[in-house]
C-alpha cells in the first residue's frame, strides 16, 4: 500500500494524525478553516495558522469503488474496497478522502460496496496515521 | 484592447499522423510528421515558422522540432500545463502571439504515445506530494477513479443515469463509425455492451473512459489578412479563454466550495464575453470527452442548459447528427483516439471546412473545449 509522501504544508496533518488526532488547518487571524494546508490564509492573507481540533464526524459526500488496473497492493482488494469522499460535520467545505471500513483497524474491503449510500454518517478512527471512516447508526 | 483577439488570426492548416494503439515511430517522429503535414495542408514553407505552442507534458520540444522540420529564427514558444487542460490554450497562446505581433506563422502541436507507453499513474516511485497525500494511499490512484467521484455526486444531486452517460459514448462512437481514422471505426455501441461492460471505477464502466492511443496532431496559426491566401478556407479563432476557478485543485475538485461547477465555468465566462455569438448559435461542439461524465458538466458550464440539466439535454438524440448540437464528430476522445484533445481542434477545422466524415451543414460556429476537471481552455470557431 502506498504510504502518504507528505509536504511542508501537509506534515502537521499527519503528525496529529499518527497520535490519532483529526485536526484541520486554520486560520490564527480570521479563523477560516483550509483544506489542503498551504503557507497563507485565502481570506486574510495571514500566515499564522493553527491546527484545530475536529469531532471526527461527518457524512459521506461520494464514493467509488476502483477495478483493476490497478497497482498490485490495491488490485488484490479491489473490487470489494471503497474510497469516500467525506465532509466534515463541523466544517463541510471541507472533504477528506478516505476509506469506509465495518470497525476501527477493519481493511479498507471490510465493508460491502452495495451498503455504501451518499449522506451515510461516519465517524474517523485511525490506521496508524491513516485516518479511516466507520459508519455510525444514524 | 477588448476583442482584439477577435477573428484576428486563423487556422489554415491541420495535420495528423495515423492513430493506433501501437505506432512504431517514436514520438519526436511523429511530431515533425504532423507538424510538416499541417504546414503542407497550408501551403507553408517549414522555413516560416516563427512560433511554436504545445503542453507541458509534451515530450517532444520546441528546439527539436524547429531543429527538425527546419524552421527559422523562433520568437515565441509557449507551454501550457494540466494536461488535457491545455489543449485549446496551445492554439490560443499562438493566436495572442501573431496578434500582437511577436510571430507571424505559429504551429501548436501534441505527439504522444499512450497506447503504448506507460501511464503516469502507475508510478509508484515518484509521488506529487500534493495533493497524492491526500488520495493515493487511500486508494485513489487514477484519473477514472478521481472523476468516477465527481460522476457519483453529480448522479446523485441531479438524478443523472448511466443511460445519460450512454448517451455520450453512443454519439461519440456512432461518429467514429463514420471515420475511417478512428480507432472504433467500423465497431458499433450497443446499450447493451454498455450495460454490460466491465467497470473500471464504479460508476464508471469500460465505455465511459477515453481511448490509449499512439499519434500525433498539429495545426498552423497565422493572421487574418495572411490567412485568405493560403491553401485552405480560413477558421478563424473567434475567440478563446483559460480558466483556473478560485480555490480550483486539480483533478480532485471536491476542496472547492461547489465541486460540480469546475474549470469550464471559469473559462465559459470570458469566452463568452469576447464573442459575438452565444451558445444558442453554436452548430457544432467538440467537448473534452476523456470520461462520459464530463460532458453534462461542460454542457452545464458553457452554457447550453442549467445547471443540473447537462444529464437531460443528453436526451432525443441531441448529440448525434441533426440534433441539437452535434458533439465530437470525429468521435471525440472516446471513440477516435486519445490524443490529448487535440483532435477536438483537428475536428472542429473540418466541420468549417465542411470535410468531416460527419459533417453538420452549413456548420458555420464550432466550440472546442479542453480538458474538465483540471485548469483548462476553450476555442470558438468559425468560418
Amino acid at each position: 500500500m502506498l504510504e502518504p509522501v507528505t509536504d511542508e504544508d501537509g506534515a502537521p496533518f499527519w503528525a496529529y494524525a499518527a497520535r490519532g488526532e483529526l485536526r484541520v488547518q486554520g486560520c490564527a487571524r480570521c479563523g477560516e478553516l483550509r483544506f489542503p494546508p498551504r503557507p497563507c490564509c485565502p481570506h486574510c492573507q495571514s500566515f499564522d495558522d493553527e491546527w484545530r481540533l475536529m469531532s471526527g464526524r461527518g457524512r459521506v459526500w461520494s464514493y467509488v469503488v476502483p477495478h483493476p488496473p490497478l497497482l498490485p497492493a490495491y488490485a488484490a482488494l479491489a473490487p470489494r474496497y471503497n474510497v469516500a469522499v467525506v465532509e466534515l460535520a463541523d466544517a463541510p467545505r471541507i472533504r477528506l478522502v478516505g476509506n469506509v471500513v465495518a470497525a476501527p483497524g477493519a481493511p479498507i474491503d471490510s465493508v460491502d460496496p452495495a451498503r455504501l449510500r451518499i449522506g451515510a454518517p461516519v465517524r474517523v478512527s485511525f490506521d496508524g496515521a491513516l485516518p479511516r471512516w466507520v459508519p455510525e447508526r444514524s | 484592447m477588448t476583442g482584439a483577439l477577435k477573428d484576428a488570426t486563423a487556422i489554415v492548416g491541420i495535420g495528423e499522423t495515423r492513430f493506433a494503439r501501437q505506432l512504431a515511430e517514436p514520438e519526436k517522429t511523429l511530431a515533425c510528421r504532423a507538424v510538416l503535414a499541417a504546414l503542407d495542408d497550408a501551403g507553408i514553407s517549414p522555413a516560416e515558422v516563427d512560433a511554436f505552442a504545445s503542453y507541458t507534458m509534451e515530450e517532444t520540444d520546441e528546439v527539436e522540432v524547429a531543429k527538425a522540420i527546419g524552421a527559422g529564427d523562433v520568437t515565441f514558444f509557449s507551454k501550457v500545463g494540466y494536461g488535457g487542460g491545455g489543449s485549446c490554450a496551445t492554439v490560443a497562446h499562438l493566436a495572442a502571439a501573431v496578434a500582437t505581433g511577436q510571430a507571424t506563422v505559429g504551429v501548436a502541436w501534441r505527439s504522444r504515445k499512450r497506447g503504448s507507453g506507460p501511464r503516469p499513474w502507475t508510478n509508484t516511485a515518484v509521488q506529487l506530494p500534493t495533493p497524492a497525500q491526500w488520495t493515493r494511499p487511500h486508494g485513489l490512484l487514477r484519473p477514472a477513479d478521481e472523476i468516477g467521484m465527481l460522476a457519483r455526486r453529480y448522479m446523485h444531486e441531479y438524478g443523472a443515469t448511466r443511460d445519460h452517460l450512454f448517451n455520450v459514448a453512443l454519439a461519440c462512437r456512432n461518429r467514429a463509425n463514420q471515420n475511417p481514422a478512428a480507432i472504433m471505426y467500423e465497431r458499433p455501441l450497443t446499450r447493451e455492451m454498455y450495460m454490460t461492460s466491465r467497470w473500471i471505477s464504479e460508476p464508471l464502466c469500460l465505455f465511459d473512459n477515453c481511448l490509449e492511443t499512439d499519434g500525433a496532431l498539429a495545426c498552423v496559426v497565422v493572421g487574418a489578412e495572411r490567412a485568405r491566401d493560403c491553401r485552405r478556407p480560413p477558421v478563424y479563432v473567434h475567440s478563446a479563454a483559460q480558466g483556473l476557478p478560485a480555490q480550483h485543485h486539480g483533478m480532485v475538485n471536491y476542496w472547492n466550495d461547489d465541486p460540480l461547477t469546475g474549470p469550464a465555468w471559469t473559462a465559459a465566462r470570458h469566452l463568452w464575453k469576447r464573442a459575438d455569438f452565444g451558445p444558442d448559435d453554436v452548430d457544432v461542439a467538440q467537448i473534452y470527452d476523456a470520461f462520459t461524465a464530463l460532458v453534462p458538466l461542460s454542457l452545464e458550464g458553457y452554457g447550453f442548459c442549467g445547471r443540473g440539466e447537462g444529464a437531460a439535454f443528453t436526451e432525443g438524440g441531441a448529440l448525434e447528427i441533426g440534433g441539437r448540437l452535434p458533439l465530437n464528430t470525429g468521435g471525440g476522445g472516446l471513440s477516435e483516439a486519445y490524443v490529448h484533445g487535440f483532435n477536438l481542434i483537428t475536428e472542429g477545422v473540418k466541420q468549417l471546412r465542411g470535410t468531416s466524415t460527419a459533417q453538420v451543414p452549413g456548420a458555420a460556429t464550432c466550440l472546442v473545449t479542453a480538458g474538465e476537471g483540471v485548469p483548462t481552455s476553450a476555442l470558438l470557431l468559425r468560418s
